[in-house]
């Protein structure tokens, strides 16, 4: 056998990969890649706004207060002259923080919580997954409310709570998997290597549940800042001078008789950016081949 | 099913105990006291004041004695406005609340249920596009933005319904209704249509229609029982999900309810409405999810049969 066909051979092999099969299965559903393209286009857009935002963020222009589209202000501006393009960029900034950081704390938490429980197993496992059981009875969006009002309204602390609430979930998928990958002989080689658990863990499972864990990832963000925009739509989230798209849906909402256009566009880009983040979260679910990660 | 109810009672217990206990001492950690006014009071007042609230007593003694209140059905007094209790609160906003809540989910079953079942007759058509698009943009709509374009298009624009108010003015419980409704309609309407495709697939179904029933009460008789399952056992967090919706619908349309009380609470810094308001609601919010349990299992013979045999979840 000369070179060249094993060559062809290993590279024939390296398209068969789960990742590259699920790239081509996604590419084929248009919703989730127009998902995706949103998506990206929205985080650009926020890394890059302080550089490419029309106006200052604090610029006010009290003669010419709220006006509707123009060519200067394309989505117009708010009571005290202050472009809405701009408060949106910016908005953006925070709302899709939040998104992600928050659900980074619920996936550190969670991935740790059920790797430990679905790997070690036994009482360990049953006392860790009874905790989850009894928090899942909890009625957590009334707690975000308490926890905001006693420790004032904090972005660092909404990021905590809010992703103190959304672990559980990926918790319980993630034992699930563990306790299917365990079984396999991959680990056990490495477990009679004498490998510590942590490692094991590490190296060996996690990187083997990542399936499951993209896809609950992707369809965490949207519900983290539905949650976000909830809090500051009720005065309980963000706080001025910092905005959001909640708290700019909030403003929007007050004085939406005279002035419609502040409560439609924001409105327009939470609702696209939360519709693109599912399609994308359903798409990956389709592609990755991954069952029941939405219980 | 006396075992399953017995063994999900006792769970039940713990969590409303552990709800009760966390909330307390979160509330009772949290800086400023609540008569650290501007105004400087008399520290013989204050003393009195404190008094009357057990506030001189060791922490834990006032746990205690917060429990034994509870357990006498008393949710405590209102810090801000002396004379008032969280019980004549939760009398005034409960009904009220309670009624919203209740045309919202006759509203999501209702429209969402319906949805979801013609989509399942004819999956992967128009038929089954249509809703399945509209339920969509329902979860991705957010009530807080909803209730508002509804009072936009319908309210100022078309001038067909009231705005705001509840009971006041004929219709005016249309749009809070549908705008609290609109979410879990949405997903019910999924459930369903998944629920209802997995069962028309089965064997039963193929015998019923063999046997030459008409496809209505195929569908209707035979379909409907094992595929809205689903939809009971979502009802119970959907419960907690309306109340929450509640917080924002009754702020939007200016509802006298408890979602709206709640929230004033939380702006006036009121910390044993909070308190109270918070232990009766979760109380609430896992009796539902208790009860739905119970529903569903009473519902599906397997889910029963599992636990009459020992089975756990």
């Amino acid at each position: 056998m000369n070179t060249e066909v094993i060559q062809d051979i290993a590279q024939a092999e390296e398209g068969t990969s789960l990742w590259q099969d699920a790239w081509v299965r996604l590419r084929k559903n248009h919703l989730a890649v127009l998902g995706l393209v949103v998506l990206l286009f929205m985080i650009v857009i926020a890394l890059l706004t302080p550089w490419i935002a029309p106006y200052a963020y604090d610029a006010q222009n009290l003669d010419l207060g709220a006006t509707p589209p123009s060519a200067a202000h394309w989505l117009g501006t708010d009571v005290f002259g202050r472009d809405l393009l701009t408060q949106i960029m910016y908005g953006g900034r925070i709302s899709l923080a939040v998104g992600f950081i928050a659900t980074s704390v619920a996936l550190l938490i969670g991935v740790s919580w059920g790797a430990i429980a679905g790997y070690v197993g036994g009482r360990t496992d049953a006392i860790m997954m009874r905790l989850v059981d009894i928090l899942y009875a909890l009625p957590f969006m009334i707690f975000i409310v308490l926890l905001m009002v006693v420790f004032g309204r904090n972005v660092i602390l909404l990021f905590l709570a809010i992703g103190a609430v959304e672990w559980l979930t990926m918790a319980r998928i993630m034992r699930g998997q563990m306790q299917s990958l365990r079984q396999q002989e991959f680990v056990e080689a490495a477990v009679s290597l004498g490998l510590p658990p942590a490692t094991i863990i590490r190296r060996h499972l996690v990187p083997n549940a990542l399936g499951p864990i993209i896809v609950y990832t992707t369809l965490t963000i949207p519900s983290v800042m539905l949650l976000e925009a909830f809090l500051s739509f009720l005065g309980l989230g963000i706080q001025p001078p910092q905005t959001s798209w909640g708290l700019l849906i909030s403003y929007g909402a007050e004085t939406m008789e005279e002035y419609p256009w502040l409560l439609i566009y924001p409105g327009l880009t939470l609702t696209i950016t939360l519709f693109s983040l599912n399609f994308l979260g359903d798409g990956l679910r389709d592609a990755l081949d991954v069952r029941g990660s939405k219980d | 099913m006396g075992r399953f109810l017995a063994s999900r009672l006792l769970q039940a217990i713990p969590v409303i105990l552990a709800v009760i206990t966390v909330t307390f001492f979160l509330v009772r950690v949290a800086p400023g006291g609540p008569f650290d006014s501007e105004k400087a009071v008399i520290p013989e007042v204050k003393a009195a004041l404190e008094a009357q609230y057990r506030l001189d007593q060791p922490l834990f003694s006032q746990y205690l004695a917060y429990l034994g209140d509870l357990a006498q059905g008393d949710f405590g007094p209102s810090f801000k406005y002396p004379g008032r209790s969280v019980n004549e609160l939760i009398g005034a906003g409960l009904p009220v609340t309670a009624e919203l809540g209740l045309y919202a989910l006759l509203i999501a079953t209702l429209i969402g249920g319906l949805a979801g079942v013609i989509a399942s007759l004819r999956p992967n058509t128009p038929q089954d596009y249509v809703p399945m698009a509209l339920a969509m943009i329902g979860i991705c709509m957010p009530t807080f933005l909803l209730g508002p374009l509804l009072v936009l298009v319908f309210g100022i624009e078309l001038e067909w319904l009231p705005v705001s108010g509840w009971g006041d003015i004929p219709g005016d419980k249309i749009l809070p209704s549908i705008t609290l409704g609109a979410a879990y309609a949405a997903y019910i309407a999924r459930l369903s249509r998944a629920g209802m495709l997995e069962v028309l697939s089965q064997d039963y179904i193929r015998t019923a229609r063999a046997k030459g029933l008409p496809e209505w009460q195929v569908v209707v008789k035979h379909g409907l029982r094992g595929g809205l399952l689903p939809v009971v056992a979502f009802l119970g967090p959907a419960f907690a999900g309306l109340l929450a919706g509640s917080f924002v619908v009754e702020t939007i349309f200016q509802i006298p309810g408890l979602g709206r009380f709640y929230v004033q609470a939380a702006f006036n810094r009121d910390y044993t409405m909070i308190l109270g308001t918070t232990v009766f609601l979760s109380t609430l919010i896992v009796l539902f999810n208790l009860l739905s349990d119970v529903l569903a299992a009473s519902l599906n013979p397997r889910l029963r049969h599992q636990y009459q045999t020992g089975g756990m979840p």
